[in-house]
C-alpha cells in the first residue's frame, strides 16, 4: 500500500472542510467520541445541522471566525491507499500556507463554488499548484446542489478552467463535480448528475497513479550528520549519514563531493546498519567513501557523470511570507536542506500578476507575493533547477535576526526562467 | 525496488531524516521519554538513525509520580541495554521547590504540573531541541502544529507564529532562550506506530497488553487502575477486569480499556475494528473543554 499526500485549496466558504469532514466521514475515518464531539459543537450552531466543517477547524480562533487559519494535517486510510490531507486555508492573507502545504503533495484539489466559477483565488491557488510543482490537479466544482445540478453550469466552469491551466502548463486535470455538504461524488456516486459519468473524487484519489519517486532522476545525497563513533569497537568508523534525495547509488559508483569538487568512490552503502549494493531515494543512509577527505554537513554527493550545478549567482522564483516587504540589498540566510548560506538580493526581475499572471516591473515582493529574484551567496550552492529536481531546487530564506522562515524559494536554470511563462 | 518501499518505510525513512536534522542542527538536544509505545519507537528510530556512534542525545524522563512501575522498570532496562543516558527529573521535587499546589481530589492529576518540571529541566541543560512522541492524528490542536515547533523562553507555543514548514526543509535556527519541540512522528497514526512496532519487532512494557488488574468504574463507564495515588470511596464501583491500556501516562488520569488482547497482533486487530480514537477513550483531562489541548500547549506543554 502506498500514500497519496494532497492538498486543498479554496476560496473562503468554497466549502474546503466541509469536504474534507466529508471524505473522513463517509469513508469511515471519524470515530465515535469525535462524531459525539461534533454532535454536541453542531447543537450550538444555529441551524442544528451537523457540521462537518467542525472535523476540521481544530483552533479556537477558528471557531470563532468560522475560517480556517492554518494548515491542518488530516489522515485516513481505505482498503487501496493511506492519504494525508494538508488542508490550505482560503483566506487570503494565508497563502503562505497553501505553498506550504502545496510543497509535498502528490496532488491538488482546487475547489470552485458552481455558483462563483473561476474566481481571482482560483489564479492565485493554480499559480501556486503551477510554481511547486505539483503533478497532479482534481479541479473540484463543489455546490453543485446550488445550481440544480446543471451539466451545462459545469462544463462552463471547466472549459473556462482549461483555459487558466493552459496559461500556467497545469497539465493532468481531472474535472469532478460534487456537492460536498449533500455527498454527492465525494464518496458516494450522485443520483442528481446521471449525465457525469467519471469516478466520485475518492475513488479517483484511490486509483490515480503517483508520479514514480524521484528514482529515476540523477542521484542526489546531502550529508546530515558525520557519525564517528571513536569507540575501541569502530575505531576507524567515519560514515557520512543522509538521505538519498533522488536517483539510486551503487556501490563502486564514481562519485563527487560538492561544492569542493573532490573525486571518490562509493565503498560502502549502509542501510539500517547493513550493507547493501544500491540504495534508492529517499532511503535515509550511510555512506562511506574511499578517501580520506573533508566532508561536512551540507556537502552534496553526486554521481561523476551527472552533476548539479554549484554556482554563487542564483534566480529564483521566491514566495514572499513575510509582513516585512524584500527588497534588493536585503541579507537573509537561504537554508537548502542541510546546507546553509548567507545569501543577498541582487535584483526583483519581476513581480507575477496573480490574477493576469503577467510580469510586472517592481522594486519590492510583499506577503504573498510571487516573483523572480537574483540572488548572490556568500558560498556556492548545489543545486538543479527545480523544474528538473524538487529534491535538489526547493529552498528557505531565513530572517537573519528573527530566525522566521520568510520565504519559499525554487531555483531556476536561465533558460527555464525565460520558457516559464511563455 | 521501490514497489516495495512501503508506506511504513516512508514514515520511517521520514522520522529517520528529521532525526538527524536535529542532530545536524542543534548544540544540545534531548529525547523526551515517558516509557510509552509512541517515545519507545522514537529511541528506535533514534538507534537506527545514529548506530553504530552513540545518541547525540540523552533520553530525558519527567516522572510524575504517578507512573505505573512496569513502566519505570522498562524505562531504566532500556537505558542500560542501549547504554544510553538517561536523565529523570521528578515533578514533585518541582512541586517543593517552586511551592506548588499538587494536584488533589479523587484522581489528583499531574498531568499540567508536569509542564514546570519540563522548563526546570530544559533551563537546567540548556537544552535548544527536545524530541516528543506527539502524532497529528491524535488531536484537532496537533493537527496544526509543526513538525519543528518553535517555543519562547516560557515554552509557549502561537499558533499563529509558526514558521511554515516547506518540503523536508526544517528551520530550527533559534534566538537564545527559545527552543524548538520535534515531532518526528507527526504523520503517523496510532495505527501506524502498532504496525510499526509489530514489523520491527519493538519491546513494550507489559501493561500494554491483556492483563487482569483491580480498576475503579469511573460514572463515565471509564476504567482507572486502582492505585496509591487515587482516592477509594465506599460509594465507588470497584471491578476486576482484563484490561490493557493504550497510552502510559499518570496513572491517575489514563484509563484502561477492556481487552482479551495479549499480542501486537490482537491489538491491531482491535483498533482496526475500534471506533474510539485514541485520546477520546482513555484520557479524562481532554474532556475539561474543547480547547483544552490548544490550552496546554500554549503554556508550555508537550
Amino acid at each position: 500500500m502506498n500514500i497519496l499526500k494532497f492538498i486543498t485549496a479554496g476560496s473562503v466558504d468554497d466549502g474546503k472542510s466541509t469536504l474534507i469532514g466529508r471524505l473522513l466521514f463517509d469513508s469511515n475515518a471519524v470515530s465515535h467520541d469525535v462524531l459525539e464531539t461534533l454532535e454536541r459543537q453542531s447543537r450550538n450552531k444555529a441551524d442544528g445541522e451537523l457540521d462537518l466543517s467542525l472535523l476540521t477547524d481544530g483552533l479556537r480562533a477558528e471557531r470563532e471566525q468560522g475560517i480556517t487559519i492554518d494548515v491542518a494535517y488530516k489522515y485516513f486510510t481505505t482498503a487501496r491507499r493511506k492519504f494525508i490531507i494538508a488542508d490550505a486555508p482560503g483566506h487570503v492573507q494565508y497563502t503562505r500556507n497553501m505553498v506550504t502545504g502545496a510543497s509535498n503533495a502528490d496532488l491538488a484539489i482546487i475547489l470552485v463554488d458552481a455558483r462563483q466559477g473561476v474566481v481571482e483565488q482560483t489564479h492565485r491557488h493554480s499559480l501556486v499548484a503551477s510554481l511547486m510543482g505539483i503533478p497532479r490537479i482534481v479541479l473540484a466544482v463543489n455546490k453543485l446542489d446550488l445550481v440544480e445540478y446543471s451539466e451545462e453550469r459545469f462544463y462552463k466552469i471547466a472549459a473556462a478552467y482549461k483555459e487558466l491551466a493552459e496559461k500556467l502548463n497545469l497539465r493532468n486535470i481531472t474535472f469532478i463535480p460534487i456537492s460536498a455538504l449533500a455527498g454527492d461524488n465525494v464518496v458516494q456516486p450522485s443520483a442528481h448528475m446521471p449525465w457525469y459519468l467519471g469516478p466520485t473524487l475518492l475513488e479517483h484519489l484511490e486509483t490515480v497513479e503517483i508520479e514514480p519517486d524521484a528514482e529515476h532522476d540523477a542521484p542526489r545525497f546531502q550529508v546530515q550528520y558525520v557519525i564517528r563513533p571513536k569507540s575501541n569497537e569502530w575505531h576507524d568508523y567515519r560514515g557520512y549519514a543522509g538521505s538519498l534525495r533522488s536517483g539510486v547509488f551503487r556501490r563502486g559508483d564514481r562519485v563527487v563531493v560538492l561544492p569542493a569538487g573532490i573525486e571518490t568512490e562509493i565503498v560502502a552503502i549502509e542501510v539500517n546498519q547493513v550493507q547493501v549494493e544500491e540504495a534508492f531515494a529517499p532511503q535515509p543512509l550511510v555512506l562511506h567513501l574511499a578517501h580520506d577527505i573533508d566532508v561536512s554537513r551540507g556537502d552534496t554527493i553526486a554521481r561523476a557523470d551527472a552533476q548539479p550545478a554549484v554556482a554563487q549567482d542564483l534566480e529564483a522564483m521566491l514566495c514572499w511570507m513575510s509582513e516585512r516587504p524584500l527588497r534588493p540589498g536585503d541579507r537573509l540566510l537561504l537554508r537548502q536542506n542541510s546546507a546553509t548560506v548567507k545569501a543577498i538580493v541582487k535584483s526583483i526581475e519581476y513581480r507575477v500578476d496573480v490574477h493576469s499572471f503577467d510580469q510586472l516591473a517592481d522594486d519590492k515582493l510583499q506577503l504573498n507575493d510571487i516573483g523572480l529574484v537574483r540572488l548572490r551567496t556568500a558560498q556556492p550552492l548545489v543545486f538543479d533547477a527545480y523544474r528538473q529536481n524538487r529534491h535538489s531546487g526547493g529552498f528557505i530564506l531565513v530572517h537573519e535576526n528573527t530566525y522566521d522562515t520568510v520565504a519559499a524559494g525554487m531555483l531556476e536554470t536561465a533558460r527555464t526562467a525565460e520558457l516559464q511563462f511563455g | 525496488m521501490s514497489t516495495h518501499f512501503d508506506y511504513l518505510d516512508h514514515l520511517e525513512a521520514q522520522a529517520i531524516h528529521i532525526l538527524r536534522e536535529v542532530a545536524g542542527q542543534f548544540e544540545r538536544p534531548a529525547l523526551l521519554f515517558s516509557g510509552g509505545k509512541d517515545s519507545i519507537t522514537l529511541v528506535h528510530l533514534a538507534l537506527k538513525a545514529f548506530r553504530p556512534g552513540k545518541l547525540p542525545f540523552p533520553l530525558v524522563h519527567i516522572d510524575t509520580g504517578h507512573n505505573f512501575p512496569e513502566v519505570i522498570q522498562f524505562r531504566d532496562e532500556l537505558a542500560a541495554r542501549f547504554g544510553e543516558q538517561l536523565i529523570v527529573r521528578k515533578v514533585e521535587d518541582t512541586i517543593r521547590r517552586q511551592g506548588l499546589k499538587d494536584g488533589f481530589g479523587k484522581y489528583p492529576s499531574r498531568n499540567a504540573l508536569q509542564t514546570y518540571t519540563l522548563l526546570e529541566v530544559i533551563e537546567e541543560f540548556e537544552f535548544d531541541a527536545c524530541i516528543g512522541g506527539a502524532r497529528r492524528d491524535e488531536e484537532k490542536a496537533r493537527a496544526k502544529e509543526r513538525i519543528f515547533s518553535l517555543r519562547d523562553e516560557f515554552g509557549q507555543w502561537d499558533p499563529k507564529r509558526q514558521r511554515p514548514e516547506l518540503w523536508d526543509i526544517y528551520n530550527g535556527s533559534i534566538r537564545k532562550g527559545e527552543n524548538v519541540r520535534v515531532f518526528p512522528i507527526s504523520n503517523w497514526t496510532e495505527l501506524d506506530v502498532w504496525s510499526y512496532i509489530q514489523q520491527e519487532n519493538i519491546a513494550l512494557p507489559e501493561i500494554y497488553f491483556s492483563h487482569r488488574r483491580n480498576c475503579v468504574v469511573t460514572p463515565a463507564g471509564q476504567l482507572l487502575a486502582i492505585t496509591e495515588h487515587i482516592r477509594l470511596d465506599p460509594e465507588d464501583e470497584i471491578a476486576v477486569r482484563d484490561v490493557r491500556f493504550r497510552t502510559v501516562g499518570d496513572a491517575t488520569c489514563t484509563a484502561a480499556v477492556e481487552s482479551p488482547a495479549t499480542t501486537v497482533e490482537d491489538i491491531i486487530q482491535e483498533i482496526l475494528i475500534a471506533k474510539i480514537s485514541e485520546r477520546g477513550a482513555t484520557r479524562l483531562d481532554d474532556r475539561l473543554s474543547e480547547a483544552a489541548m490548544e490550552d496546554r500547549k500554549k503554556n508550555g506543554y508537550f
